[in-house]
């Protein structure tokens, strides 16, 4: 396909005296994942919440084309449009699992829950699709009714993955869906995303400080640094032949295995 | 009609973190390679055959000159492609075997082989036989390379990398972990990948394999050298 899904030019966001996005553009075509290297405060976090319509930029746009051809602006649509495109057509992955479940609802009713805000009615079918989810993300069927409190931290981001895809998102946006688990759940979970995002030819914006990470997932990826997109290209060609001296700096400072 | 062709390539590395030395390791490359045709670079260490095969898929980004790929029809320069016509061309035309796989957790050697093969009905037929003819035996075929040895992960890499059926494939010292048998393997390969008409660009250390696959050697001599 030849037209980007999302597109964005001009953004830019300061919070008081600190420029968090600096004329930052970015396009994404359906089924590529790119991902958004950069440490802390480099404002990648930021440029993921301006594309995802949660927080508005001072200037420039994010445009996003709808299944029919339609491209819209997203930041000058109304209200109760974003909110539908969020519970369906969209996915936001959280670092943390526990902002985006409801912990005192059955992991079950977490999947379906998203399902139903989505326009689906009959509870056979909801539970099946929540059970084929879980079974999808490899959660053991059998803790359907349990609630998300008795989960792993591992098995709740894999929850929360269960419960974004369910609606068959075509744009996922992932803030850093591997930080803070241990290193062993993390390979397993993105193996886990990298499968599924392939297999339903989902678009990703990947949000992560993790080069590995953005080497296994991505086939794009922009290097942000003080709210600048600093360099930008394929991931081989930006991880093994990094150009800025700030890319140099991020590939260099990895602790080689 | 060439395959292949690259004109006044150039390629160094700033070294921004070392102030700023810049290091010269290509310049005024030119090499033409014909479908069917074998070319090995050859050249003492450090002559940049390695970079001059990263340049040509695209890794390492060239700062002049051209890399002409025949791709659907028509030329492609890799040099100015931007990324997403890179990876139509990598996905369709241009192949790379690397030296050393860079294993993907948990997922199993027939997989990795089978994506590679295409969505075809037979992909996963065709994986099963590159692997059987490159000696993985069946019982590794369901596991992760993680655990196999230098040897077998570079027989499932030239698994992968023959799988795909690109019209050019770029070879990085194929069989530098192998043993006899499995060297014989992989020369009467890319030997029939040459009468398929896919054009080769190799690095070969081993003489024997070179004599055997090679139909031209392209000299190469680190840059201060050949000034």
């Amino acid at each position: 396909m030849s037209e980007p899904l999302l597109s964005a030019c001009g953004l830019a966001v300061r919070f008081g005296s600190i420029t968090a996005l600096d004329s930052v553009g970015a396009a994404l075509w359906p089924g590529e994942v790119l991902a958004v290297v950069g440490e802390s405060g480099s404002g990648k976090t930021t440029l993921l919440k301006v594309l995802s319509g949660r927080v508005r930029p001072e200037a420039g746009h994010v445009w996003y084309r709808a299944p029919d051809g339609e491209r819209t602006d997203v930041h000058a649509m109304p209200l109760p449009m974003l909110r539908r495109l969020h519970r369906s057509d969209w996915g936001f992955v959280e670092q943390d699992p526990r902002q985006a479940l409801r912990m005192d609802v059955s992991a079950g009713g977490n999947v379906g829950e998203r399902l139903m805000a989505a326009g689906a009615r009959h509870y056979g079918h909801i539970r099946d699709e929540a059970a084929r989810w879980l079974a999808e993300v490899e959660i053991d069927v059998a803790r359907i009714d349990d609630k998300p409190a008795t989960f792993s931290g591992g098995m709740l981001q894999r929850l929360q993955i269960a419960r974004t895809l369910v609606t068959q998102p075509r744009l996922v946006f992932m803030d850093e869906p591997t930080g803070g688990l241990d290193v062993s759940v993390q390979a397993r979970l993105l193996d886990l995303i990298r499968t599924l995002v392939r297999r339903l030819g989902i678009a990703v914006v990947l949000v992560t400080h993790d080069l590995a990470v953005a080497r296994l997932l991505a086939a794009r990826i922009m290097v942000m640094q003080r709210g600048q997109v600093v360099e930008d290209g394929l991931t081989d060609q930006v991880l093994d032949d990094p150009r800025h001296p700030y890319t140099q700096l991020l590939v260099s400072s990895v602790l080689a295995a | 009609m060439n395959a292949l062709s690259v004109r006044g390539l150039a390629k160094g590395f700033t070294l921004h973190l070392q102030g700023g030395t810049r290091l010269a390791v290509l310049a005024g490359v030119s090499l033409d390679v014909a479908a069917g045709e074998c070319v090995a670079l050859s050249g003492p260490s450090g002559a940049g055959k390695t970079t001059l095969l990263r340049a040509l898929y695209g890794t390492y980004r060239a700062d002049a000159g051209a890399i002409l790929v025949r791709h659907g029809g028509g030329m492609v320069d890799l040099a100015v492609a931007d990324a997403r016509t890179t990876l139509e061309v990598r996905a369709h035309t241009l192949g790379y075997v690397t030296q050393f796989l860079r294993v993907v957790p948990r997922v199993p050697a027939l997989a990795i082989v089978t994506e590679a093969a295409g969505a075809g009905n037979d992909a996963e037929a065709r994986a099963r036989d590159l692997l059987l003819r490159l000696a993985i035996p069946p019982r590794l075929h369901g596991l992760a390379p993680a655990t196999f040895s230098g040897g077998e992960q570079q027989r499932l890499n030239l698994a992968r990398g023959f799988a795909g059926a690109h019209p050019i494939l770029l070879l990085d010292e194929p069989t530098a972990a192998l043993d006899a048998a499995n060297r014989a393997t992989v020369v009467a390969m890319i030997r029939e990948a040459k009468a398929a008409g896919r054009a080769i660009v190799g690095i070969f250390h081993d003489d024997s394999v070179r004599d055997a696959v090679a139909d031209r050697v392209h000299e190469m001599l680190p840059l201060r050298e050949a000034a």
